[in-house]
């Protein structure tokens, strides 16, 4: 068996900005990455971030990544592997992973778990078909492999992920019918929604999709209005043909490895799901493992970056390590995460972590 | 089905480029077809107008990919003879051998 100091597992902006700090810190750090590329899904990112400049506001994402990435070159003491998938956590700190079909034990110290979030998927017949696709596939599918999901579209939901998305969708030059939304008010920024609806997109608010149709592939969908207490409203059905639907109704925290290993979970809706119930310093119930970023709830990559810092420096710590600029980062970092988290969305957030943090109380 | 892709390419883009790329041969389902260097399978699938790449299980449903990031096992394909391949992760090379899944896949001994 392989002995490490630090594993983190996932290369994300969270993983990689943790990665960062903790091997300033002179920490060694191993970082598995199952896709064949760093920087998560920060690579098919072509929008501008807001905020602030530490949070990289006003670069778009692929350059982010870009950034992340070139910051750990120099730091010797860092080893990467991609294309290696962590198959198992167990609670003696062994880490096993899968790469070209070779299995292979770790063991570490510490272990940082940057895994990330899934797309969920919506139930209406026939969600199945082929064409039907999450909003972050399409993203991929376009922005890193310039192939287009189809001719003409509908997205489902109005988040900011839907609506981003589908703004990429029309810079690629596919047709977006519609954006619809099960909720009577449209569920991101402003400022995306204006966008969209000057380009002429309708936003179907109160608006659900009761079906697809299509026999090998989608070719048409049915829509119905929804009253206020999310029930179907008689005699508002609409047919809409399309030759993909993309689905953008949120993410789930992947938090199965930390299940895996015994940590306990909470299911947070806040949060986005079922998440590893943390302390302050983002250790989980499992002494020295600890989790950052969108497996411990859906935000932001901003926040998540902010996050996978802030992990980093209280990882060296819980090591008895010691970084350069400990003291200044920490308060950075700490004000900018709540910078992040002040916003109108943010407050969802804090919710989620406060119903976290009383848990571990009787934890 | 098409042998030879581009019918789907992005061809321009405000913010994106996409400059030319070298064809890679591969077969689909035995039939010899065309990607370009720096896809993944299920990407080149797409561009060839390929968009079930399984079944499910019990009631072969056709499936294509839906997470494109190798979460959901929607994608798994036959590959070189070997199951569960995520094909939407998976880089193409030349000469690859990508056949439709139809059942859970059988680990070879």
């Amino acid at each position: 068996m392989i002995q490490k100091e630090l594993i983190i597992i996932g290369g994300g902006p969270s993983g990689l900005c943790a990665a960062k700090i903790a091997a300033e810190a002179g920490i060694n750090v191993l970082l598995f990455e199952r896709s064949f590329a760093l920087g998560g899904q920060l690579v098919k990112q072509t929008h501008k971030f807001f905020g602030s400049k530490s949070q990289y506001a006003k670069m778009r994402g692929f350059d982010i990544a870009k950034k992340l990435i070139s910051d750990l070159e120099p730091l010797t003491n860092v080893e990467i592997k991609t294309n290696t998938t962590v198959v198992g956590l167990y609670p003696d700190y062994v880490v096993t992973t899968l790469e070209d079909d070779v299995y292979t034990r770790y063991q570490a110290q510490t272990i940082i778990v940057a895994t990330g979030a899934s797309e969920k998927s919506l139930a209406f017949e026939n969600n199945d078909l082929p064409g039907i696709y999450g909003a972050g596939a399409v993203q991929t599918l376009m922005n890193l492999y310039g192939v287009i999901p189809g001719q003409e579209i509908v997205m489902v939901g109005s988040g900011n992920i839907g609506l981003i998305v589908s703004y990429q969708l029309m810079q690629a030059g596919v047709k977006v019918k519609a954006i619809v939304e099960a909720a009577k008010t449209i569920g991101g920024y402003k400022v995306h929604a204006s966008k969209m609806r000057r380009l002429g997109v309708p936003i179907l608010t109160s608006t659900t999709v009761k079906k697809a149709i299509g026999t090998d592939k989608i070719e048409k969908i049915e829509l119905v209005k929804l009253d206020d207490k999310w029930q179907e409203i008689e005699g508002t059905s609409e047919v809409m043909t399309l030759d993909a639907l993309c689905v953008s109704v949120g993410l789930s925290p992947m938090y199965q490895l930390l299940s895996m290993v015994g940590a306990k979970t909470k299911f947070v809706t806040e949060l986005g799901g079922f998440v590893p119930i943390i302390d302050e310093h983002h250790q989980t119930t499992i002494k020295n493992i600890f989790v950052c970023g969108d497996a411990v709830g859906i935000e932001e990559a901003s926040s998540a970056m902010m996050e996978g810092y802030l992990t980093g420096l209280y990882v060296v710590k819980n090591m008895d390590r010691k970084h350069p600029d400990h003291k200044n980062l920490l308060n950075l970092y700490e004000t900018q995460l709540g910078f992040l988290r002040d916003g109108p969305f943010g407050i969802k957030t804090k919710v989620g972590l406060e119903k976290l943090r009383k848990e571990l109380d009787h934890a | 089905m098409i042998e030879k892709g581009k019918n789907m390419r992005i061809t321009k883009h405000p913010v994106l480029t996409f400059p030319e790329r070298k064809e890679v041969a591969f077969f689909f389902e035995g039939k010899k077809v065309f990607g370009y260097e720096g896809d993944t399978i299920a990407s080149a699938l797409h561009d060839l107008n390929v968009l079930t790449l399984s079944s499910s299980i019990k009631r072969k449903r056709p499936r294509g990919f839906y997470c494109a990031i190798g979460n959901c096992a929607s994608c798994n394909m036959v590959v070189d003879g070997k199951p569960n391949v995520r094909t939407c992760i998976t880089l193409l090379k030349e000469n690859m051998q990508v056949e439709r899944q139809t059942n859970k896949g059988v680990l070879k001994k």
